[in-house]
């Protein structure tokens, strides 16, 4: 009994005690930040290194540029970012950055912050509800054409070569297949000998890759819109002991470690911490009321061997 | 007793048999008329590498569904033993050891979807749903969620390799078939799987330990998937997280094209292995043909109805 009760006030010693300081710490801070831009940031996770750059970038910006950065991680969980949101708009952020769990799920919070008036920008991901001042990705477009250039340049400007494509439908298969297309535009010795979907995944790669070498013999160079379908082809193609040169996107690990071995050519990489940064940037301009743009493409970069 | 129940049970009329063979071969000569590399010995051999994955999925889920039952998990079965069997390599254990205990996770995990079937009667779809996102959960926590690497040239030779010019995964469907179609005509687990899915409660009534047959049938299920995921690991050199995401419903779709019933107790496994062709037939073919990403579905999808229509007519 006695322990009980002792366990009972010391809990409620805590509690206590832990509101104080919540309080007069906040009490502090909003003396001292009345001036400042609050902005609130909802990630979609910090468990993925991508998106620990990108809140790196976006809280550097946020130091140098004097905003205060308030960042919530819906550890990829709907339901969490909801709330993460509805936080943030208690807070009385002036401005929401939203990176979305999901591009569906994400509608509701969003127009919930519309109710508030608060401005939201997503970030990466875009939403499929609510209204949005802008949005801010890696120009998927840009990327495509940037492996598309590197192809023709390897190649001399001729050749055959194999698209792989990604999920039909998506905007990451429809934006990178599209730069692609655009780079080889005009170059009449560079043909495309087939365009075929594996959906993203490696397995799927691996056999379309192994199909479509039974067709052509005589392929140069494989652009897949993902690392992973490229990781894929480059198993079939070891397999059919063939010197193919495979373009991938994305730069994950296992990619960049496979440019290091010299077996993947290249592949593209996002830049997460110029998009965190960009993210603070426009919200800093749109808080001071000038006009932004619907979306702002972020630039990538080429990742090979030198 | 038993005898009878299987004359009755195991008849798949002769129209029956020939119904997925001939879609076989009609998609074969349409395919090999419209593109020259089809044919061809090499692409063959191709054709049934592929395969290989889900033919084995689908022969374990053959059992399943003709106890009446149905199994989701085995896409993530597939990739948590592929995913422990990398691990395990990685940790230095000797391939043929790591793939042992990869195939025995796929049987515990197997068994699991049995007990949650049989004694916690729970409904399989239900019982196998839950599961699998348990399994596919545990895949991402064991793996952190990246590929694990597995190049150990003696283990990548179980995907990759060849004996005498056959692919080595080939030979493995092949030792699967012949022992699953040995089981299911002249033993009595076979003839007990076919009485449970054709009237559960005469087979119980007929003594039939039903139980140990349904956790027997799942088990076995997980074994196969087990198996797939190491062939899928061998021939990748790596075990990915997310892989065979959505294998389940091609495994499903090659039993039903060959011509089991999916409400139990009717069926064959030689109609599994054809129905698997199909699926890779098609697949092969409209990469070769280098049809749109968008008609491809529309293909994929009309064949099927195709395929289980024609079935329909010859049924009435």
């Amino acid at each position: 009994m006695m322990k009980k009760i002792s366990g009972f006030l010391m809990v409620a010693l805590l509690v206590s005690g832990m509101l104080v300081g919540c309080t007069s710490k906040s009490a502090l801070e909003n003396e001292k930040k009345d001036k400042e831009l609050k902005v609130g940031f909802s990630l979609s996770t910090l468990n993925n290194p991508f998106f620990v750059s990108l809140r790196d970038g976006a809280q550097k910006e946020a130091k140098q540029k004097g905003a205060e950065l308030i960042v919530a991680d819906a550890q990829d969980d709907t339901a969490k970012q909801a709330s993460d949101v509805e936080d943030l708009i208690q807070k009385k952020v002036d401005i929401l950055l939203i990176n979305p769990t999901d591009s569906k799920a994400v509608a509701a919070a969003i127009r919930s912050a519309n109710k508030a008036k608060i401005p939201v920008i997503t970030v990466d991901r875009a939403t499929e509800g609510g209204k949005v001042l802008s949005h801010i990705a890696s120009d998927n477009v840009e990327g495509g054409k940037m492996a598309g250039k590197y192809m023709l340049d390897q190649l001399g400007d001729k050749g055959k070569v194999i698209e792989l494509e990604g999920i039909p439908g998506t905007t990451a298969a429809r934006d990178r297949g599209q730069g692609f297309h655009k780079a080889l535009q005009g170059h009449n010795k560079v043909k495309i000998l087939a365009s075929q979907p594996a959906n993203f995944e490696r397995a799927k790669g691996l056999s379309v890759m192994e199909n479509l070498l039974q067709r052509e013999k005589d392929v140069q160079a494989v652009f897949a819109h993902n690392d992973e379908m490229a990781l894929g082809a480059l198993e079939a193609i070891r397999a059919a002991k063939k010197e193919i040169m495979v373009v991938g996107f994305d730069a994950t690990e296992d990619a960049v470690k496979a440019v290091k071995k010299g077996t993947l050519s290249a592949t593209i990489a996002q830049k997460p911490e110029e998009i965190g940064k960009q993210a603070v940037d426009i919200s800093m301009r749109a808080s001071k009321g000038e006009k932004v743009k619907e979306f702002y493409p972020v630039s990538l970069k080429l990742v090979t061997k030198k | 007793m038993h005898r009878e129940m299987k004359a009755r049970d195991l008849r798949v009329s002769w129209l029956q048999k020939m119904g997925p063979l001939a879609g076989l071969l009609l998609i074969i000569i349409l395919l090999s008329t419209i593109s020259h590399d089809f044919l061809s010995m090499s692409n063959i051999f191709n054709v049934l590498r592929q395969i290989s994955i889900n033919a084995l999925l689908a022969f374990g889920m053959t059992l399943v569904i003709l106890t009446g039952g149905i199994d989701l998990s085995v896409g993530s079965i597939l990739a948590l033993s592929g995913v422990l069997t990398a691990g395990m390599m990685g940790m230095g254990i000797e391939p043929w050891l790591a793939s042992l205990i990869g195939i025995i996770a796929g049987a515990v995990m197997g068994s699991i979807n049995g007990l949650l079937i049989t004694k916690g009667r729970v409904a399989p779809f239900i019982a196998t749903l839950a599961t699998m996102s348990l399994f596919r959960g545990l895949t991402l926590v064991y793996s952190e969620g990246r590929p694990i690497i597995s190049d150990d040239y003696s283990f990548v030779i179980m995907g990759q390799g060849y004996f005498l010019e056959i692919p080595i995964p080939v030979i493995w469907i092949l030792i699967c078939f012949f022992v699953l179609g040995f089981i299911l005509k002249n033993t009595p687990f076979g003839r007990h799987i076919y009485a449970l899915g054709g009237n559960e409660e005469a087979a119980l009534l007929a003594g039939i330990r039903t139980v140990g047959v349904k956790v027997a049938v799942y088990t076995l299920s997980g074994i196969f998937a087990a198996l797939a995921g190491i062939i899928l690991t061998a021939r990748l050199s790596s075990a990915q997280p997310t892989m065979g995401t959505g294998y389940e419903l091609s495994a499903i779709a090659a039993v039903v094209l060959g011509g089991t019933s999916l409400t139990g107790g009717k069926g064959w496994i030689t109609g599994t292995l054809i129905g698997a062709m199909i699926i890779g037939v098609l697949d092969n073919g409209l990469n070769l043909l280098n049809v749109s990403s968008f008609y491809q579905q529309v293909v994929k999808g009309a064949v099927i109805l195709i395929a289980v229509l024609l079935d329909r007519s010859q049924k009435t």
